[in-house]
């Protein structure tokens, strides 16, 4: 089977007035169809930086491509002309982001958006466009399948009339007009509510089973990760530390970065569990540190951390990258 | 206890501004025309400074006749002709420079000097300060400003200064709006509820926190409304509402010279490119600024 | 001994358009010891900011007594509230919008002491150096700008700022949602010891139930601008009688694999603009009875012996 998303040590940087800082620092990920795959990191991880890169929404410059390549479904993103990739964001990759109001006109009603939608896709994939009334129809039910009230009655509202989780569904309908091959989730639920939030999460994760989706979900919170994601890719510093299996990463983490985020989140079911800090600062990319980039926060660093940086090995059934994984 | 406070350096306290500074000298110098714009300006204040003291013949700025050498085209003694009294076109169009210089910071300075505060205090105050400021502005702003100057020079009587005082009248609102909005947005900002929790007076806030943060947009309007601020005057010199010839400046040139045109034709070319020449630097200086100090208003 | 601060049937109310009024705050009552950390725990909208800015009297209350030190404070003006918001600090969720970007670290840290008239000069300078070095911070960040400072760090010099006069009562309002989780550890443990070291009082604004559980000592759930539960931190982890407090508790999700969260509350988060009759709650509760829709619980104290109050009929009945 060829994966659908291939990335080869993929390297980008942005070039700024104090130099260039690499926010991306050798990734290499394969994405297999039908996978559900969260990227957890913090602020400046690279994690949304990787997901533009594959749907190459980078704005170049400042951003600089260093080396590496992508390969979604056999294709490469960064050799795609000006048609290639308009198919390629609008029927092979769809986005959803943390702020819907963002990503929708606020002038327009979202009927009027989702017809112009159903439309363009329809010119797209070399159909006559279906007429207003029928994308209307459409329009509607897929408002319907992401459980919102009233569907037709939504299309005549404006997106400030809505609440945040019903744009989200909104935008989540819209991404899946396309029927994409893969969903690119970025903090989908991050500006929601917690009683929202499990809604959204309990519907992205029925349409992922439904339409069979491929789902890369980009997130800071390891709960959302491990609520959809069977595999989990950590992130720190532009670098892949951790990559595995969801329930073998988070029953026992082999990356000291990994084990203090998962110790760092308080937990209700453990009655005397303090969220344990990770010491130290996120380390500034335009002057990283040596060798393993986690290294000056690490509680087990030797020297060889401060010197060699850490390939990705296989380890107790996932892949990590840290000089002492055996020894965890 | 000896704090490393108290004992800092100058740089080291100032690091950060020293920084910063050559951050926007960074980002101002990655923009071509921006930099035109600023070497345009640069050119500009140099000759307003130095321009009497340079210029081959300065005596003709001020009227000196020259009838022999009347309308003659640009040649190597004049190099952008003469006038109809035999006038140094390149003498005169140099020496108006420094004209321009005053009357657009002059009308520029008033318009920011009573703009501002009234703008701070609508934005921040709200309520019926806010109505009453905003309402008056508006009735300035709902009449064209250049047709309320005409107003005001025809009562006052023609001449520059006249010009001048006119058109600073009609060009504080645009800096009451501006202002207005931004303080607007400021008001609720956390740093400044902070700043009331602390028990702050209002002079306070409004001196440290809400001036501060927005000098950014007063200083791309102040230096793009330079270059209108010219023109608008140059306009007034041109239909006779301003300087009076023989008074070295562009707008009063050009309205003589449209009788020659187009026979005598750069005895309006000049005078013109230099208006021109002003108005885009100053533009392209004050695009290039905003992208350094206010990128966000930039995009889209 | 009277309470720090005492809070009576506090309400505010904002005019909307169409001569509507938006209940932000609908009868409140609030008590806090000195020392003691309360949280404040509910979704966007449900009015708990808008309890920590009328508690700070950043804006007047429509109705209702704030007691502050004894004091009461609903109806003072700028002057007269002054001198006592020396007792009572600020820290907001964005530490990055609470910062002037125009104003050094210094600056910023040292202007409640220069608004208040403590201290000057090298007295000022001293002082606020060892603020700094309290809340683990390098003096030499006294003369940066906030833009070149870590979200965790800035988070730092917004409390430097706010211990500078000694306050008694801290507010914060989500302190650490705008955070990575390890600085959000980091930022929680700090103000934990902080509390203990200072005998300081909290009034803890957040949306997240498991983070009030780390600082706070008791927690009162706010839903559509009332109190719906409040008691002891663990008596309400441990047996949480509101359904909202239950489905709070329900949507968090634990940092593991495979646990979707049960989705136990259907429809969106209310409007004040239109509080529903009888339980505020009703039309969103899986447990709705008849009387709900019609007649207002009110806070009522859980029999037994723990200070745990509940406004729902249902567990009236339990």
């Amino acid at each position: 089977m060829t994966p659908l998303l291939d990335i080869r040590d993929w390297r980008l940087a942005f070039d700024g007035f104090e130099g260039r800082a690499q926010v991306l620092d050798g990734i290499n990920l394969t994405v297999m169809p039908g996978e559900t795959i969260g990227i957890v990191g913090e602020t400046g991880c690279g994690k949304s930086v990787l997901a533009r890169s594959v749907a190459r929404l980078v704005d170049m410059p400042p951003g600089r491509i260093l080396g590496g390549s992508i390969h979604f479904d056999g294709q490469d993103v960064m050799a795609m002309n000006g048609a290639a990739l308009a198919r390629l964001r609008g029927h092979g990759i769809a986005m959803i982001f943390q702020d819907p109001m963002t990503y929708l006109n606020p002038v327009f009603s979202i009927g009027a958006q989702m017809v112009d939608v159903i439309r363009a896709h329809d010119r797209a994939s070399g159909q006559r466009p279906r007429n207003s009334a029928a994308a209307r129809k459409k329009a509607a039910d897929l408002l319907g399948s992401m459980r919102l009230p009233e569907p037709a009655g939504m299309l005549d509202r404006y997106p400030h009339e809505l609440s945040g989780g019903m744009r989200q569904r909104v935008l989540i309908a819209m991404a899946l007009i396309g029927t994409p091959r893969l969903l690119i989730a970025d903090e989908p639920t991050t500006a929601l509510d917690v009683t929202i939030q499990a809604q959204v999460l309990r519907l992205i994760a029925e349409l992922v089973a439904m339409h069979a989706l491929t789902l890369m979900l980009i997130s800071h919170d390891l709960g959302v990760i491990g609520a959809l994601c069977r595999r989990v890719v950590v992130m720190y510093a532009g670098t892949i530390v951790e990559d595995g299996e969801a329930t073998t990463v988070f029953a026992n983490p082999r990356h000291p970065y990994t084990r203090g985020l998962l110790a760092a989140v308080p937990d209700l079911e453990k009655p005397q569990h303090r969220a344990q800090p990770i010491p130290g600062q996120i380390p500034n990319l335009l002057s990283p540190p040596s060798g393993c980039r986690f290294h000056p926060r690490c509680a087990l660093a030797v020297e060889q951390c401060t010197r060699d940086k850490p390939v990705m090995r296989d380890v107790a059934g996932r892949s990590v990258a840290c000089h002492l994984a055996e020894h965890a | 206890m000896s704090s490393a406070a108290a004992t800092a350096s100058f740089t080291q306290r100032h690091a950060s501004a020293l920084r910063q500074a050559r951050f926007f000298a960074w980002s101002f110098a990655r923009s071509p025309s921006a930099l035109l714009g600023f070497a345009i300006v640069l050119v500009f204040l140099f000759l307003a400074a130095i321009g009497p003291s340079i210029v081959p013949y300065p005596g003709d700025a001020t009227g000196a006749m020259n009838l022999a050498n009347r309308l003659k085209p640009p040649s190597s003694a004049h190099w952008f002709g003469t006038d109809e009294m035999g006038g140094d076109l390149f003498s005169r169009v140099i020496i108006a420079t420094r004209t321009s210089l005053w009357v657009g910071l002059t009308i520029v300075g008033i318009a920011t000097i009573v703009g501002v505060p009234l703008g701070i205090a609508a934005g921040y105050f709200g309520g019926w300060v806010r109505a009453v400021i905003m309402r008056i502005t508006d009735v300035f702003l709902s009449v064209p400003g250049i047709i309320l100057a005409l107003a005001i020079v025809s009562v006052l009587g023609p001449g520059i200064l006249n010009g001048v005082v006119a058109l600073s009248v009609v060009w504080w609102p645009g800096y009451v709006r501006l202002v207005e909005a931004k303080a607007l947005a400021l008001r609720h900002e956390p740093f400044v509820e902070a700043a009331r929790s602390v028990g702050a007076t209002h002079t306070r806030i409004l001196a440290l926190h809400i001036l501060p943060n927005c000098t950014s947009p007063i200083i791309v309007k102040a230096s793009m409304d330079m270059g209108l601020a010219i023109l608008a005057a140059a306009s007034l010199g041109f239909i006779g509402m301003g300087a009076k010839p023989p008074a070295p400046e562009w707008g009063a040139m050009i309205s003589v010279a449209r009788t020659y045109m187009p026979n005598w034709w750069w005895y309006a070319v000049f005078p013109g490119c230099a208006i021109y020449l002003t108005v885009l630097g100053f533009n392209l200086f004050g695009d290039g600024l905003r992208d350094v100090l206010d990128p966000k208003s930039s995009r889209g | 001994m009277t309470a720090l601060l005492q809070v009576t049937g506090l309400t505010k109310q904002f005019p909307l358009k169409g001569g509507r009024v938006a209940r932000a705050v609908d009868g409140v009552d609030l008590t806090l010891d000195a020392g003691e950390a309360l949280g404040l725990v509910g979704e966007s909208g449900c009015g708990k900011s808008t309890v920590a800015r009328l508690v700070l009297r950043l804006i007047p209350p429509s109705g209702g007594s704030i007691r502050f030190a004894g004091q009461e404070i609903s109806a003072l003006g700028d002057t007269a509230l002054r001198p006592l918001r020396r007792g009572m600090q600020i820290i907001f969720q964005n530490p990055h919008a609470a910062l002037n970007p125009r104003r050094t670290v210094f600056q910023s840290v040292a202007e409640p002491l220069v608004v208040q008239r403590v201290a000057s000069g090298a007295a000022l300078r001293s002082r606020v150096g060892a603020l700094l070095t309290e809340v683990g911070l390098p003096e030499t960040f006294l003369w940066r700008y906030p833009h070149e400072l870590s979200g965790g760090q800035k988070q730092r010099v917004c409390i430097a700022r706010a211990l500078a006069l000694a306050p008694k009562l801290v507010v914060l309002d989500e302190p650490t949602s705008a955070l990575d989780v390890s600085v959000q550890a980091q930022i929680l443990e700090f103000l934990r010891e902080l509390r203990m070291r200072q005998q300081l009082a909290y009034l803890f604004i957040s949306h997240n139930l498991a983070v009030v559980r780390q600082v706070c000592d008791r927690v009162g759930v706010m839903y559509l601008s009332r109190i719906v539960e409040e008691g002891p931190v663990e008596a309400i982890f441990a047996a949480p009688r509101h359904p909202y407090t239950r489905a709070l508790l329900a949507a968090i999700l634990p940092p593991r694999p495979g646990v979707l969260p049960a989705e136990t509350l259907a429809g969106d988060v209310p409007n004040a603009a239109a509080i529903p009759a009888g339980c505020r709650f009703a039309p969103r509760c899986p447990r709705r009875m008849p009387i709900c829709t019609i007649d207002d619980p009110g806070l009522k104290r859980v029999a037994g012996g723990s200070p745990h109050s509940v406004a729902c009929w249902g567990s009236f009945s339990d």
